[in-house]
Parts: structure tokens; sequence; C-alpha cells
């Protein structure tokens, strides 16, 4: 692991524990609204200032920060695991499921998955926490992402299962689970790990870009998202520079994430 | 790549200014040059400025003026209408103007298949349109059935030529089109045939044209507006106007509350998919006021409107001088109140959470549209003030077209926050909101026969005015229908946003009204001066 990587994983694990930490190292509620408050600027109390409904803004970003880092991951292993599964099958088995497979996969990517998700978001029952709203934005990102990783994936097993070493394999009778848990499993993990980790900071930005149009995480729970629509005011940001502290927070978490997975690409399995 | 940068440069590119030229922006192409097929407020701000009316509705004192039409009078209960037209008025080509082409206008408005939405109003009964001409100047229209406010309704006719062959490009309003380039720009010039003049005998208009530049970018238009490119914003909303007042305190006009408003209602729809314990709650009147008063209006106002707006009274504006029933105030918040009035319903505090009669959480679902900064906000201010008598309100975000297919078709909402925005100040205008059987009484539309005794009661007094010639009489009516509306509250009036705009120093005789157009209403007499005066 690299000087930068390790500074990598502190960022990431300072992010994590500070947004596990959020009930105590803020000093208010992230929905609380101080009316008499409003976009106030940094002080003990509010140390990044308030937001223009009176919220503190440090609160709502440690609690945004718990959210992104807790659900894209989530929601990463989900669309990895659907990847695995109908991207994995579709390579080991060929024939006329690699052909379903690949067409359901171009017809997934050529869908607009932005119109897809606000249309899935319509349909949802009106009466749903914030909490489970946020969850099921993040369950609807995770099973929609899974068409890029699940090309990669079966594209991966083709070319292991023609490889010399897994074709030696099959002649000397192995038996298909064996070649499977023994051989394909353990030499896909590097491509699985390399789809989940680039899929974390695509749903974080998806979160964000959603947050953006007003379609993210509900009212009033914070989410990263949502905090940035507040940039929208340039000139606000201009003279609140401290506005700009969840964009400085999602760079660097997403760069983090970059770095970290530099590492699974420089050291294959 | 290369034509993107282009068009990039070319919006950042200060388009020259000839003399005499007043500049803003339209938001979007105008859809159509006709006057009649306007539906968008693009082609209604052409129309505006192009199209010459019979009477007009002044903008600034609400009251109604000849125009092209010296005289007028309504007859048969708003049936017919009799007018005389000023002599000696020409179109801009020349054309002279005669009875010919009043009734030649009136009969392609009333021609179905131009499908006019200007049209629509006048079409309050089956049947063809008869119009005669008793003269070159005078004449009548008497249409199928009564119309409301039919003197106002011609403030949106422009009257086109019979004869010109130019058909709707003669206009006998201020200025005619004289360049159009999609998407980036519009030249109105003066017309020379113009047929008003000032108090001096000078000929108007002052401008010798208007350009209206494309943007759709609001930032974009303030920015144009900060470096002097263009000389007015009709239309900004109060975090721009504060950005702008801060550095150009001159430029910015605030022309008091507008028509429009912001308001909550609860989906009473019989057979809709709302739990019938919820829709209980939304039909019950002291339910809906405890609401109402659980919700800090002042906050509203000072919060997401910086204090550029006013706590709503009802369905009609303090802007609306005359029909505003000047009895009723703004429900004051009191959160204390509010449960007072829920516990004398049945409803009771459990712990941090109110319950209904049945012990029942009380929590329901607000919907608006998502991307509206100021809708959300709002949405958070009153999840908040009702969770302090116990309510807990699920704020939802739909993307607009959803949203509308909810509350219109589907009925599948518990309760919406929506913007209303009102052109009309006469309470005919809001016939189709009001009475029970109208599609948008959008709490629960298309009565059959009233649902409640009190909308009876709205339905006798809406139509007894809308029959009614008499304004004194008709006042009475819309007051107690005011009344009622506050009693009842049907719809949650929040607030009226103020008609929020500005205008560069060299624009002269700038008078904002409150009424739409509000900056540009009286074109005719705007001037500009020499050089820019753009930053004071």
């Amino acid at each position: 692991m690299t000087r930068a990587q390790k500074a990598a994983l502190l960022v990431l694990a300072l992010a994590a524990l500070a947004s596990l930490l959020a009930g105590w190292l803020a000093s208010s509620s992230y929905s609380e609204q101080f009316r008499d408050a409003i976009s106030a600027p940094p002080s003990a109390r509010f140390p990044l200032g308030t937001d223009e409904l009176g919220r503190d803004r440090f609160a709502r970003l440690l609690y945004g920060t718990r959210i992104s880092l807790l659900l894209a991951p989530a929601a990463a292993l989900l669309s990895t695991l659907i990847a695995a599964l109908l991207g994995g099958t579709a390579g080991y088995l060929g024939g006329r499921w690699e052909r379903a497979v690949t067409t359901g996969i171009d017809l997934f990517l050529s869908l607009p998955w932005l119109f897809l998700l606000l249309a899935v978001r319509a349909l949802l029952p009106l009466n749903t926490s914030p909490l489970a709203s946020v969850v099921i934005t993040f369950l609807l990102l995770g099973c929609l992402g899974w068409a890029s990783p699940a090309r990669m994936i079966r594209a991966g097993t083709r070319t292991l299962l023609n490889s010399d070493y897994l074709v030696q394999a099959r002649a000397s009778g192995i038996t298909a689970a064996r070649l499977f848990w023994r051989h394909l499993l353990p030499n896909l993990r590097p491509i699985l790990l390399a789809q989940f980790w680039v899929s974390i900071p695509v749903f974080i930005l998806s979160e964000a870009n959603l947050g953006l149009l007003g379609l993210g995480v509900s009212e009033p729970l914070p989410s990263w998202g949502a905090m940035l629509r507040e940039l929208e005011n340039y000139t606000a940001v201009l003279r609140n520079p401290w506005m700009l502290a969840p964009a400085v927070l999602l760079i660097a978490v997403v760069s983090s994430l970059q770095l970290l997975l530099r590492t699974e690409d420089c050291n294959p399995c | 790549m290369l034509k993107t940068l282009l068009a990039f440069l070319l919006a950042f590119a200060p388009a020259a200014q000839s003399a005499g030229q007043l500049r803003f922006s339209l938001h979007a192409d105008p859809k159509t040059f006709h006057p009649l097929r306007v539906e968008d407020s693009s082609s209604e701000t052409i129309r505006y400025l192009t199209g010459g009316v019979l009477i007009r509705v002044n903008r600034y004192t609400q009251e109604l003026e000849g125009e092209l039409a010296s005289k007028w009078k309504v007859l048969e209960g708003g049936r017919r209408i009799e007018f005389e037209l000023r002599p000696n008025v020409q179109f801009s080509d020349g054309t002279p103007l005669s009875c010919e082409d009043v009734a030649f206008t009136i009969q392609q408005l009333m021609d179905p298949a131009l499908h006019s939405a200007t049209g629509d109003a006048f079409r309050s009964a089956p049947g063809p349109v008869e119009t005669k001409c008793s003269g070159p100047f005078t004449g009548m229209a008497r249409f199928p059935g009564p119309i409301a406010a039919l003197a106002a309704q011609f403030d949106q006719v422009a009257i086109l030529s019979a004869h010109s062959p130019r058909k709707e490009a003669a206009v006998l309003g201020p200025f005619m089109v004289a360049e159009y380039k999609p998407g980036s720009f519009l030249i109105l010039r003066r017309n020379p045939n113009y047929w008003k003049r000032d108090a001096a005998g000078r000929r108007l208009p002052y401008l010798d044209s208007i350009r209206l530049d494309i943007l759709q970018n609001r930032e974009l238009e303030l920015l144009r507006f900060r470096r002097g490119e263009i000389d007015l914003v009709n239309g900004l909303d109060a975090e721009m106007y504060d950005r702008l007042a801060a550095e150009m305190p001159g430029a910015v006009r605030d022309a008091g509350p507008s028509l429009d408003s912001e308001l909550v209602f609860f989906n009473q729809v019989p057979g809709s998919p709302v739990p019938d314990y919820k829709r209980r709650w939304f039909r019950s009147a002291d339910f809906r006021l405890a609401i109402s008063e659980a919700i800090d209006r002042d906050d509203l106002v000072r919060i997401l409107y910086r204090g550029h707006a006013r706590p709503a009274v009802g369905p009609v504006s303090t802007a609306n001088h005359f029909w505003l029933n000047a009895s009723l105030n703004p429900p004051i918040h009191s959160p204390q109140d509010a449960l007072e009035r829920l516990k004398r319903a049945g409803f009771r505090r459990s712990g941090d959470t109110l319950v209904d009669p049945d012990g029942r959480r009380v929590e329901f679902s607000m919907i608006t549209n998502a991307g509206n900064k100021v809708h959300e906000r709002m949405l958070a201010l009153i999840q908040q003030d009702l969770a302090k008598v116990g309510v807990q309100l699920n704020v939802v975000t739909l993307d607009f077209p959803s949203l509308i297919e909810r509350i219109t078709r589907s009925f599948n909402y518990e309760s919406v926050l929506m913007a209303l925005t009102n052109v009309g100040l006469d309470p005919n205008d809001q016939m189709n909101v009001w009475v029970s059987s109208a599609d948008n009484h959008q709490w629960n539309p298309n009565q059959k026969t009233p649902d409640t005794p009190w909308e009876a009661e709205i339905d006798k007094l809406m139509l007894s005015q809308a029959g009614s010639q008499d304004r004194a009489r008709r006042k009475a009516a819309f007051d107690r229908v005011q009344h009622i509306l506050a009693e009842q509250a049907p719809m949650i009036f929040l607030l009226n946003p103020d008609a929020l705009g500005a205008v560069s120093g060299n624009v002269r005789n700038e008078t904002p009204a409150l009424l739409r157009p509000q900056f540009y209403w009286n074109a005719e007499r705007l001037d500009i001066g020499p050089g820019w005066v753009s930053r004071k």
C-alpha cells in the first residue's frame, strides 16, 4: 500500500468514525430548526453555520455522511451480487442463457436510468418514513446498477473458462462445483472487488444527483446530495465558503475510494 | 463540441443596442405568433406587446379601460356585448380597422377548428356566436350562453384584420414583430400606425424597438442585467431579489403581493385510495382549521421569501383591491389553539404524538413538485410546525407529471402543497375552482350534487354573482364565499408572494403594477435614456 493509499484509508476511516460519533460530535439534532439563526455563520455552537432553515450544517453533514457511507456500499454490494449472479452464470453457461443475459444487459444500459428511477420512485407508497425512503432510494440504485458490472463479470468469466489451466482442469474431469468454487470464483474475485469499489462512488454521486433534483433523501433526513443543493446559490457560496464542506468531503471520500481501488487493480489475487 | 462552445460564447456575447431599444428576456421561445392560439407565457408576452384589444384591464388601477372600443355595453346577463370602435385606427400595415375585423376575430376565436385556449373562456354553452355590424364602427356579438366577466375577457382577444394580406402579422398594438431568430432573440419594432397618443399629442410608443433575448437560465438573465445587457427582469425569486438588492439597490422593485398564492389542500374525494379514517380527518373542518393554525405563516414569509410575501387571507390576494373581503384576516399561528380545536374534534395527545378518536396516530403525507426549492423548504418548515401539535408529516417530492396525475386522475394522494397562479381579478375567473361540479374543485372535483351544505351555498353564491351585472351584489355574494372558505378551509391558503423584478436606471416611466406583466404593462409609455445606468 502506497503512502497516498494509506492517507486515503485514513480519510475514509476518519469520515466513517465522525459519522458514527455524530451524536456526540454535534451539539444539536440534524432536523432541529433554529429559526432565529437562519444562515448563521460558523460559531462554537454551529461549527459550519446553519442552513437556510436554521439547521446545524455540521450535524447534517455528519448524519449525511453516515447515510452515504453506510448505504452506498450496501447498494454497491447488492448491485455486485446481482451482476455476479447474472454475469457469472451467463459467462459460465454460455449459449442461450448468455445471449439472454447479454440482451438484458444491453437493454438495461440503453434505458434512461434516471427516468426509470423517477418512475419507480413515483410508484412508491406515499407514507414512507424518511429512513425507509433513503433505504429504498439506495436499494433502487443497487437494483438498477447491475448491468455494467454484469458485462465485465461475464467477459471475465468467459476469459477464465477459455484459459489454459481451466481447459486442462476440465479435461482432467473436475466436477462443475469444484471448478466453480476452487478455480473460477477465486480468480473472479479481483473483478468483483473492483466492481464493488467502483460502484460505491457511483452510487454516492447518483444519490447526490437525485438530491440535486430534489428526489433524493426525504426531509428532514440529511444527505450529501441534499446539502449540495445549497451550492446552487453561488454568491452565497462565495460569501460563506464553509458551505462547500459537503462538496469537499464528497470529493475526499470519492478520491480516497478511487485510490484504494488502485490497490485492488495493482495486486490481483 | 465547437458548436457548443460557440453557442456558449454567443450566449455571453453582449448584443449591440440600438437607440430607443428596450431589452429584456423571454424564458422560452414563443410557441405561436397567432394571437388567438396563445397558450404559453412567451407567446402571451408577444400578444400583449403587439395585440390591440377592444377592452383592457389596466394593470395598475385594475379597472377596465376602452382601447379600440371607445364604448361598450354588456347585455342579456353577459351573453351579448355591443361596442363602438374608435375611428381612424389602422393596422400596422395601414389597413383601416372596422367592425368587420372585430366580427371576423370573434368568429375565428369561436371556431372549434382553431382550438383557441383564449376562446375557451367564451364557450359557456354549445352553439354558434352571432356577430353583426350596424355600421363601420359599431357592432355586437351574441354568445350562445352567458359569459362570466364578458368585458374583461376581451383583454385577451387581440383583434385580427379581416382584409389585410399580412393576416395576423398586421397588428393594432404598440409594437410589431420585426425579426425572430429561434432560440436566440426576437425584435419587436414600433408600430408606426399605433393609434394612441400621449397627453402632449405625441404618438406612442416612445420606444423604437424591444429586443427579447431568449434566456432559459435565470442566473444568466440576472448576470446580463447586472452587466447592463438587459434593462428589466420581470419576475425574480426572493433570493435573487435580495442578491441583486445588495449589489444594485436602486434597480430592484417590489411591487407588493401578487395575485399568486401558495396553498395546501387535503384529498376529500370519495372512493379515492386514501384510508377511510384519514378521509374522515380530511373532511373535518376542525382538523383542517387546526392544521392551518399550526402553520407559522410569518416564518414562511420571513425565512423562505425573506419578507417579500404576505400571509394569505384566503383565495383573494390583497392585491385584488375590489374583490378582497377586507373583514377577513390571515389565520393567527397558535399551536395551542390548534390543539384545543383538535381536542374538541375528538383528537388527543398521546406523548409526543396526536391520535384520532379511534386511537390512530395522526400521520399523513404531503406531496409537492420535486426541484422546487421553495416548496421543498416550505414543507420542511410545515413538517416541524405540525410536529409541535403531534402530527407526523411525511414529505414526498414527485416529478411534476406524477404530481398532476395524482391530484387530477388517480387521486392517490393525501395532501398537496402547490402554487396557484392567478391572472384574473374577477371572481368569475375562479368559477372552475369553487363550483362543486367543476374539474378544478381540487379537494373533491366533479361532484354531481354538492357534497356538503357549505359547498351547496358556495355554488349558489357563485352562480348568483355570475348572473348579476350589479357589482355591489356580486361583491356581497363573493364576500360571503370568502367567508365560508375561511370557516371551512377546504384549501389552506398560506401566502401571496410579492411581484419582484428589476429595472435599470435608464428606463423611464416605469410604474410597477401588481398584475402581470408587472414591469412592462405600460410598454407603450416606457422610454429609455442614453447610456447605461446599470450599477448604482
